[in-house]
């Protein structure tokens, strides 16, 4: 017999969910993400996806109903923010202990609203923001590799292959050709950027907002662009 | 110092095992030991490419799981003595390939052979995960088209992070080998163009190997083309790649796609 001891190891990994944020009327939030959920669903394959019901504000039936139109569409919902937790199926509440978003009910008083969150002061604003957050990528990154950085800034130093991804939480630098997909402001940052020496991508998309490659005007292709949004408006512009 | 050689390439049909035929009957003319290892487990090819498909009474499987000794796994080839063949089973499942069995397999394989070279099958899975695991070094076989320029993409992206080189912080060396160019389809511009193919992948060429009957015609009559039609030139070429394995400074001659150079004559229309 081996002598030796099954070592067990404990590995902690984050990952990166999306928020889906429906919004009254729901029937017609339902038939704008049936619209686009063809062009999208292989990107949403397999994501976890949050449902945050806050601005909606259904009843415990309405809840239900809400989180069976989403998972009937092949969306994968782990988790369920802004209702009671007493209307959600176990696997959909969210964890004890999680942060939750403003408008939340809390657990103990199921119809109390919870605290405003301390209003934060502009220094402890001006002090995150000095917080040193980029990431720097000296090589490829290859058709199936996914970059996750939610807390900001990616360069990279080389290519992005058809079918890499890149998901940040600021701006994207790309010092190469972009051919996959880049996902700039993805924490809720309309001011990022997307920057590429040869575009040929897949898609952009910036705080939410996208083009696919069928919106991208042929002439920008090959040519150095930075992508910024402007007032909703996803915009690429070439360099000249 | 022995070298473990993966031929792999993501997409199937690309030419890994005529690749690791050629470039192992063409390192062992120039004096190296060699042993090709078919690491298609279920789909053996490596034998019929090698012409020992009569003489394969064990495999890989039986040796890493101890039902036989490698010595009597290896077949020797029957035209040079310092080639060698492991073949894969054909009757059994991928996965009773076992890490640890794989692991001593390779060692006493290092013990044995200047080169190791490695036959993968095609896919991401299990079986082309294990071809990759011990390889010093890869050659990525890829056809000037996007789908097997975006699977080796994906390939090279594994031998980045699943190997067992690049799991100690290492890398592995890797070499790609451009197949099947036709160089009428690439003068008329309805294949991919050699520099575009190496923009997107970014490694260094090891070779380019023409389409050519001579190479069909050795597979079926069981013989790498090195050995079959040693002056033809995609035997050439492999000679000039497995040269270039063994460190030696060969210069290539890359075919430049002549339709740029016509459609510049003709006035610059090239897209």
């Amino acid at each position: 017999m081996s002598s030796s001891r099954v070592s067990l190891r404990l590995l902690g990994r984050s990952y990166l969910a999306f928020v889906l944020a429906p919004e009254a009327p729901f029937s017609d939030w339902l038939a704008e993400l049936d619209a686009r959920l063809p062009r999208q669903s292989e990107f949403f394959t397999n994501r976890p996806i949050i449902a945050d019901l806050s601005s909606l504000i259904p009843t415990a039936s309405e809840t239900e109903e809400v989180i069976d139109a989403i998972e009937k569409r092949g969306l994968r919902l782990v988790a369920v923010e802004g209702v009671d937790p007493g209307w959600l199926p176990s696997r959909l509440a969210p964890l004890p202990g999680a942060p939750m978003p403003a408008g939340m009910f809390s657990p103990d008083g199921p119809t109390s609203q919870m605290p405003p969150r301390p209003a934060r002061s502009k220094f402890d604003q001006l002090a995150e923001e000095k917080k040193p957050s980029s990431l720097l990528l000296e090589e490829p990154l290859r058709s199936g590799q996914s970059l996750i950085f939610p807390q900001g800034d990616v360069t990279i130093i080389g290519s992005v292959a058809s079918g890499a991804e890149i998901i940040a939480g600021g701006s994207i630098h790309v010092y190469g050709t972009l051919r996959g997909r880049a996902f700039a402001g993805t924490s809720g940052n309309p001011k990022a950027r997307i920057f590429c020496n040869r575009f040929d991508a897949e898609l952009l998309v910036i705080d939410g907002l996208y083009k696919t490659a069928d919106d991208f005007e042929p002439e920008l292709l090959g040519a150095q662009i930075q992508a910024h949004l402007d007032r909703d408006v996803l915009n690429i512009e070439a360099f000249h | 110092m022995s070298k473990v050689i993966v031929v792999t390439s993501g997409k199937g049909g690309v030419g890994k095992t005529t690749t690791t035929a050629a470039l192992g009957a063409a390192l062992a003319l120039q004096g190296k030991s060699v042993v090709v290892v078919d690491f298609d487990i279920g789909l053996r090819n490596l034998d019929l490419v090698m012409g020992a498909e009569r003489r394969v009474v064990y495999d890989l499987i039986s040796v890493t799981q101890n039902q036989a000794k490698l010595h009597q796994a290896l077949i020797r080839d029957k035209r040079m003595e310092n080639l060698w063949l492991l073949p894969a089973s054909q009757t059994r499942d991928k996965d009773a390939l076992s890490e640890k069995g794989l692991t001593k397999l390779m060692k006493e394989l290092r013990g044995q052979f200047d080169f190791i070279v490695c036959d993968s099958p095609a896919g991401i899975e299990r079986g082309a995960l294990m071809a990759m695991r011990h390889a010093d070094e890869a050659v990525i076989v890829t056809n000037p088209e996007v789908s097997s320029v975006r699977d080796s993409d994906r390939i090279i992206g594994l031998l980045d992070s699943r190997t067992e080189v690049a799991e100690k912080g290492g890398r592995v060396e890797k070499h790609l080998l451009i197949t099947r160019y036709d160089e009428a389809r690439a003068g008329r511009g309805d294949m991919m163009k050699i520099d575009d193919v190496l923009d997107i992948l970014l490694v260094p060429l090891l070779g380019v190997i023409p389409e050519s009957e001579q190479v069909l015609r050795a597979s079926n009559l069981g013989q790498p083309v090195t050995l079959a039609s040693p002056l033809s030139a995609p035997s050439r070429a492999y000679t000039d790649a497995a040269r270039r394995l063994m460190g030696e400074a060969v210069t290539m001659n890359v075919p430049r796609e002549r339709h740029k150079l016509i459609a510049k004559i003709f006035g610059g229309r090239a897209a």
